[in-house]
């Protein structure tokens, strides 16, 4: 009777044991998210009490009378967000789509392959590529077809190399979304006489906008913290964007530069910066969430 | 649907298709560019002495990268040993405890933003707990940087492919009076195996090629890696970082191309090796 | 479960550091003499078996490592004031003289070619100056074809010992650039590009057309750019190369320099390179472990003696045997563990 006991009261006691270790486990994963949160508002006090909201807006970065603006950096990280979603996501869009809905099995094949290549490259070799080959090759394109002066360092070029980098891995989301929608709906649109085109712009489109949709913030959030790559290329000066062919900064770019020189209200400053692009990287994330609960309410899904 | 006429619905369909193929040429045509450039490049660097020698300075003969993927081999392993036991055990929660609650869904929206979050910010973390509080640099904290990366990629991974293996193999293993966590350890993560480790591979290849976390965290020498716990660790992608930026002299920029050309082709091949693996698990 | 870990961390670090049998040593800095230094590191492997390790991060970074005691020693451009040195208890001494020279990449024009002054280059540098034909220019320099071409100022991004002995040399030489954009390791710079360290602003003038940066001399004979000759404080004009250097570092009065601190811009005499810059290490006073520190002098030792021709090879200038003798003394009297002198000169 005794050893009946145990067998029936230790695994109890041990699946409760386990139920708590994996509910830490995940739990972790939020106390890292708080603890970075608490660890850059804890560093950025100095610089928030120092400069209070002034530091959003301001454009001076006067390392000798150590005065600091946030400014450059935010609006650069935007200009250059902006311009690599305004063209990897229609081009990866059309790919994704051509590859599951056009494309012969021997071409998209190897399509995919060369994209799966295109994810794999790591970013410090983008931004090698992008300095020893894309400037030259930016610099000499508007030269000779508009004979614009561009040094081919600046946020055009650290844009289109954001989307470079960012193209393949939303293209490989969307594809596997228009994988998912069934064939029974398209075919059933097919039947009633559309195109190719319309059948993927307003069916699996809206099958698959939840997807999609995730697609595209994945590549938002890469976009936005992406260090190595735009560093080489972004010109590194504190200065808001007047014009596509200017040069200027991106937070990461900053925090990279100068973090492991800094200190005193310099460093302040710079948590102060990395706290904002969590801030950004949440609000995304926030704002994700939202638009997909709206869509799939929608969709009756909800 | 709007009322168009037949012409217009024909041409706009022939024009998307003739838009697709141009971009897909475009971006196989990028690609192409890139992977040529690096083995361009990075060809001529590659002898024997540069997989077997250390990284020496500029000036001596005879330099390689042996000590920079020895380091990048202890730190990878580290991160992987420190995050896919809370990142599959985290999953396990997810998706066998407690699937649908607040409590779960904001898990896994924390989960979404971890990973959101720049790879630098992770960096400068691990840079302000450990490196500052033990005065060290050191290889073991750009494991730790490199886990904080990977541990919720895991932990949605496995959530993903845990949740796809049936309910009846669950109901049977229990039904039979398997207590539960031998059910889901035998059972259930079993038959996911092939799924899960995609996930911690696909984990691997995303740090693999990442400098800004070990910037602040491994650093890196000339050294050999063997005093990981407590000194600067060589790695592939610092060191790369350090001779294509930190050195105008061309020999040591052609090594950095060598290096990176070494990453390229491991990543590439671990991506390739997840993909047919996984394709073939999903296939049987 | 974050404090758990990093007590594991730390306990794991604790344990294995006293498994390390020869300890190395660290070093960080500037990446201004970081050619030589990483040479002597592994040269100084080669001969005495003991590793030594610098990470060329920056000077600033360098000095924040000393000062958190991440580092055994760090290396900077920019030398401390006595009163810093004595507030963290610091010792500090020069271990290298080096030129920071101006390269430019202009169609046309050829190696020491082109000449400038002081203020003329302030005025480059803070864009008041943006044509390479600016009469101010061409009037420097009668007899060579200058293009009429845009100038692209290079410039450091990051904090750096480099551009704090440039900017000083700007200080000195025009009141509007101290006035207006000062000396520091980084300042407000209001034109140009940002290039990462010493080689990423070699790389960026290499790349641009019309580009003007100020690099130190090894980077710029290493990867072939053309250097600009200035006019130094006697009124001529010079070319940057050792003897140059060596000039401008022989009216040095160390004696009289409390902490060696130095500044060899603007030197007085006819062959002076007016951009010399001083690159210091950095050490505690007090040390720890008697056998470390000992260690750590010898290696000082050794790179002043041994790596002088190493240091002469790479275009630099070794501090003279005077001075080694006098920085060799105040370690006699300075460095010290519990109470107890460590170093017999």
């Amino acid at each position: 009777m005794a050893t009946l006991k145990k067998q029936l009261i230790n695994p109890e006691k041990f699946d409760k044991v386990f139920k708590s270790l994996c509910a830490g486990s995940a739990l972790l994963v939020s106390l890292l998210m708080a603890g970075l949160f608490i660890q850059l508002v804890y560093y950025a006090l100095p610089a928030i009490r120092t400069f209070g909201f002034k530091f959003l807006i301001s454009s001076e970065w006067d390392p000798v009378n150590n005065i600091y603006g946030a400014l450059p950096a935010i609006s650069g990280t935007l200009l250059t967000t902006a311009i690599a979603l305004i063209i990897a996501v229609p081009i990866s869009f059309i790919v994704a789509m051509y590859l599951v809905e056009s494309a012969s099995p021997k071409l998209s094949t190897p399509i995919s392959f060369a994209l799966d290549l295109l994810a794999a490259v790591p970013s410090i070799i983008y931004g090698m590529w992008g300095l020893f080959i894309f400037v030259p090759f930016m610099q000499k394109f508007f030269k000779s077809l508009f004979g614009i002066d561009y040094s081919g360092f600046g946020f055009l070029t650290g844009g289109i190399i954001l989307a470079f980098m960012i193209l393949p891995f939303i293209c490989a989301i969307m594809r596997d979304v228009f994988k998912l929608v069934p064939s029974v709906t398209k075919e059933a649109a097919f039947g009633a006489g559309s195109t190719h085109w319309e059948v993927s712009y307003d069916i699996s489109m809206k099958y698959g906008a939840k997807g999609l949709l995730g697609a595209v913030f994945l590549g938002l959030g890469r976009a936005v913290g992406e260090t190595m790559a735009v560093l080489f290329v972004i010109g590194n000066v504190q200065n808001v964007p007047k014009s596509l062919f200017g040069r200027g900064t991106t937070i990461a770019a900053t925090l990279a530069n100068n973090f492991s020189e800094a200190e005193g209200i310099l460093k302040s400053s710079l948590f102060e910066l990395g706290l904002i692009l969590l801030v950004m990287s949440l609000g995304v994330q926030v704002l994700g969430q939202l638009w997909l609960n709206r869509v799939s309410r929608q969709m009756g899904e909800k | 649907m709007k009322r168009r006429g037949m012409k217009f619905r024909k041409s706009l369909n022939w024009i998307i298709k003739a838009y697709s193929i141009f971009f897909v040429i475009l971006a196989v045509a990028l690609i192409s560019w890139i992977l040529y450039t690096v083995f361009d490049f990075g060809l001529p660097a590659l002898s024997w002495s540069f997989f077997v020698e250390p990284t020496k300075p500029y000036g001596i003969e005879n330099g390689g990268i042996a000590n920079a993927l020895l380091g990048t081999l202890f730190i990878t392993a580290g991160a992987v040993i420190i995050s896919v036991p809370p990142g599959i055990l985290g999953g396990i929660y997810l998706s066998e405890f407690d699937k649908d609650s607040k409590l779960s869904n904001f898990i896994r929206f924390s989960a979404n933003v971890m990973m959101g979050v720049p790879s630098i910010l992770c960096g400068l973390f691990v840079y302000a707990l450990v490196v500052y509080n033990t005065k060290q640099f050191s290889g073991m904290a750009g494991s730790l940087a490199l886990a904080i990366i990977m541990f919720p990629v895991i932990l949605r991974t496995s959530e993903d492919m845990l949740q796809m293996v049936p309910d009846s193999l669950r109901e049977s293993a229990l039904a039979l009076g398997t207590p539960r966590w031998l059910t889901i350890f035998s059972i259930v993560c079993r038959s996911a195996k092939g799924g899960l480790l995609t996930g911690v591979l696909l984990a691997v290849a995303r740090v693999g090629g990442e400098t800004a976390p070990l910037l602040f965290t491994a650093l890196w020498s000339d050294d050999w890696p063997f005093h990981f716990f407590s000194e600067p660790t060589s790695n592939l992608t610092v060191t790369i970082n350090e001779y294509a930026t930190n050195s105008p002299f061309e020999i040591m920029q052609t090594r950095a191309w060598g290096a990176a050309l070494i990453i390229c082709v491991a990543i590439l091949s671990l991506n390739i090796f997840c993909r047919t693996a996984f394709n073939y698990k999903k296939g049987n | 479960m974050q404090k758990m870990l990093k007590a594991g961390i730390a306990v794991t670090i604790a344990v294995s550091s006293f498994a390390s049998i020869a300890k190395s040593i660290n070093g960080a800095g500037a990446s201004f003499p970081a050619p030589v230094y990483r040479v002597w590191t592994y040269n100084y492997k080669q001969a005495k078996k003991v590793k030594v390790n610098y990470q060329s991060v920056g000077s600033g970074a360098g000095i924040n490592q000393i000062k958190s005691k991440t580092v055994d020693f760090g290396a900077s451009d920019k030398p401390l004031k006595k009163a810093e040195l004595d507030k963290f208890g610091l010792v500090q001494f020069p271990m290298l003289m080096g030129g920071v020279v101006v390269v430019a990449n202009i169609p046309g024009i050829k190696n020491n070619q082109l000449k400038l002054d002081g203020l003329t280059l302030a005025k480059i540098f803070s864009g008041e100056i943006r044509r390479w034909n600016h009469p101010t220019i061409v009037s420097m320099n009668l007899g060579t074809e200058i293009p009429a071409m845009p100038i692209n100022v290079v410039h450091r991004s990051d904090g750096s010992g480099t551009t704090w002995i440039f900017t000083n040399y700007l200080c000195k030489v025009s009141p509007n650039w101290e006035k207006t954009i000062g000396c520091g390791k980084s300042v407000k710079w209001t034109a140009g590009y940002g290039g990462q360290k010493n080689p990423g602003v070699a790389n960026n003038v290499k790349k641009l057309s019309g580009a003007i940066g100020y690099v130190e001399y090894t980077y710029a004979v290493e990867a072939k750019l053309n250097t600009i000759q200035l006019k130094n404080k006697a009124g001529k004009f010079v070319k940057p190369d050792i003897k140059s250097f060596q000039s401008a570092g022989a009216s040095a009065d160390w004696e009289n320099a409390p902490g060696y601190y130095m500044v060899l811009t603007n030197k007085a005499g006819a062959k002076s390179w007016p951009i010399t810059g001083v690159t210091y290490i950095l050490m505690y006073k007090k040390q720890k472990n008697a056998a470390e520190a000992k260690s750590l002098l010898k290696y000082f030792d050794w790179c002043y003696k041994q790596g002088a021709s190493v240091a002469e090879k790479l275009k630099y200038v070794p501090i003279p045997k005077s001075v080694i003798a006098m920085v060799e003394k105040s370690w006699g009297k300075e460095i010290t563990v519990n109470g107890k002198k460590v170093w017999q000169p």
